[in-house]
């Protein structure tokens, strides 16, 4: 049995205003893993971070990051750590090289190998020629990537990233998605918190729920998309047509003259889908996925779990 | 050994820190003192004549070194830690293994560089009026030490418990400026009446400029051990509740 990286029991807070954040829960990650914890906003995942990184003191329960009792050994699960927030947190009058380096020495790295660590992780994240800049002349995504080059210094063995795609174009998130991949195929743990459950999607390979304060779902990537029974088509067609289409078990809609928007059931499938078109003289260009599926499922998890009357 | 290495960058970042803000934190005292000791010191203080058998100049010129030490001491690490928490950059030494007893001993040993610094500036800046004595260095440094260590420990618990930048200049303006006024800089406490002499005893300041003057001029009103006992007894008070602070994470944690 591998060990965990990431180990909670029975974990609780509450602020001192009375706010139960988090309601005993109980998460194990295994070294190695790419792992996503997702929900919505107030859900508690900031807090359970906060909590494992020792920013936020818990109520009660216990952490261990690879085997290191984070109260017990804090040190040494401290080292084995390294966190990106989800809001910059550098001083923003130090350059980059300087921030990454000092947080070296925090680590109690000797210089020379601070130095070394430092041009390695600049490099690694596309920054080394900004490295003597003010970081607050840095744009959004550099500050994030010097986040995470900050985060990645002492090489972690478990690295939190705190939603580090927010805000970031595509391009910056596609390469920085690549980043994360590169580094979690090195060796590195990964535990990614998101809002674009697209990058869960594709990058994680297991995943936990989290809503008001409580795990609502814990499981791999693979079975939980499986549990998906309806998936969505866009297809564009060859000519215009003036009504949508009826066949049965499907339920389609116009979106224009030669756009349909398909709910597919995974029980009928595409071809009987297709020979419907078929027979009635429609030509299909070309499909694509609508929309992404975790972010179906997501809602479908938290609207069952919401209690009626909730305040939203 | 990890926790030097941590102590070191610590204590290099903030000693950079006001170094490259040198116009904002070294050059004003050094303006602000001249223009002590050219008004105070030689315009009035000519035609006031002696206190205790020297030159009102010579009098006024340990209090002032050591007021400069006080205010930047305190000023350099209320406004750091402040800054640090406001910034929320005080996450990167929550995160990493540092002990709080060596994110204190950091945070402190900058503002202890930066008031023996200013300190070591306004000497210099005084001596280009008259030259300076130093009766007994040893007493003259290890009380400009402790009181720079007693000042940084009150900057840091003020920033640990502020909650706004109004709240870290509260204290300066209204407790440590009169303080630092009333505390014998500027005359003796024999020239006071009782009253005022008694109250005047109750302000630890009095106590660590007239040891400080004893070690430079040899002229004191306050028993010299009894300042360094007093000076001693706050930096262990002090030290025990910033330690405090940072374990129950006031200020720094939810």
């Amino acid at each position: 049995m591998s060990m965990n990286a990431l180990s909670i029991k029975n974990l609780r807070k509450t602020y001192q205003n009375g706010f139960e954040a988090v309601k005993g829960i109980d998460l194990d990650v295994e070294a190695g893993d790419f792992f996503a914890l997702l929900g919505p906003n107030g859900a508690g995942k900031s807090t359970v971070i906060g909590i494992v990184s020792s920013l936020v003191n818990a109520s009660s329960g216990s952490v261990s990051i690879f085997g290191h009792d984070l109260y017990k050994a804090r040190n040494l699960a401290k080292t084995c750590l390294g966190l990106v927030p989800q809001e910059v947190n550098f001083n923003q009058f130090d350059t980059a090289k300087s921030i990454v380096l000092n947080m070296a020495g925090y680590y109690g790295m000797p210089r020379k190998l601070a130095l070394q660590r430092t041009e390695h992780c600049l490099k690694k994240m596309d920054l080394w020629d900004k490295r003597d800049t003010i970081s607050r002349r840095l744009s959004g995504g550099m500050k994030r990537r010097v986040m995470i080059a900050r985060a990645m210094v002492h090489s972690p063995k478990l690295l939190i990233l705190d939603e580090p795609t927010a805000g970031v174009d595509i391009e910056i998130r596609r390469s920085m998605w690549q980043t994360m991949k590169q580094v979690n195929e090195e060796g590195t743990t990964i535990i990614l918190t998101t809002h674009y459950l697209e990058e869960a999607e594709s990058l994680c390979r297991n995943i936990a729920i989290i809503d008001q304060g409580r795990i609502v779902e814990h499981s791999d990537m693979k079975s939980l998309l499986a549990r998906l029974h309806i998936d969505h088509f866009i297809l564009d067609l060859a000519r215009p047509l003036a009504q949508a289409p009826v066949i049965d078990g499907y339920l389609i809609e116009r979106v224009d003259n030669t756009i349909l928007n398909v709910a597919v059931p995974k029980a009928l499938g595409l071809n009987r889908l297709f020979s419907g078109l078929s027979e009635q003289n429609i030509e299909v260009t070309s499909l694509k996925n609508k929309s992404n599926r975790l972010e179906q499922l997501f809602m479908d998890l938290i609207d069952a779990k919401k209690p009626e009357g909730r305040d939203e | 050994m990890n926790n030097a290495i941590a102590f070191r960058t610590l204590v290099s970042k903030e000693t950079k820190r006001f170094i490259r803000i040198w116009p904002q934190t070294l050059l004003p005292p050094a303006i602000t003192t001249a223009l002590y000791f050219l008004i105070f010191g030689k315009l009035i203080g000519g035609r006031l004549g002696d206190i205790h058998g020297v030159s009102y100049m010579d009098y006024i010129v340990p209090g002032i070194i050591l007021m400069s030490v006080i205010s930047h001491s305190y000023a350099n690490v209320v406004s750091s830690f402040y800054s640090t928490k406001f910034q929320r950059n005080i996450e990167e030494l929550l995160v990493a293994p540092v002990p709080n007893w060596i994110i204190l001993a950091g945070y402190v040993t900058g503002g202890i560089v930066r008031g023996v610094l200013v300190g070591t500036v306004v000497a210099g800046i005084s001596m280009l009026f008259d030259p300076l004595e130093c009766q007994n260095v040893y007493i003259a440094l290890s009380i400009a030490l402790l009181t720079a260590i007693l000042f940084s420990l009150a900057g840091f618990i003020n920033a640990v418990l502020a909650e706004s930048f109004d709240d870290i200049s509260i204290i300066p303006n209204f407790v440590l400026t009169p303080l630092s006024y009333l505390g014998g800089v500027f005359y003796s406490a024999a020239m006071l009446s009782d009253t005022w002499q008694t109250i005047s005893m109750g302000n630890p300041i009095l106590y660590m400029v007239n040891a400080f003057r004893y070690g430079l001029i040899g002229v004191s009103d306050v028993d010299v051990p009894l300042a360094f006992a007093i000076t001693g007894g706050f930096i262990v008070v002090l030290t025990a509740f910033s330690l405090y602070l940072l374990h129950r994470g006031t200020g720094i944690k939810n």
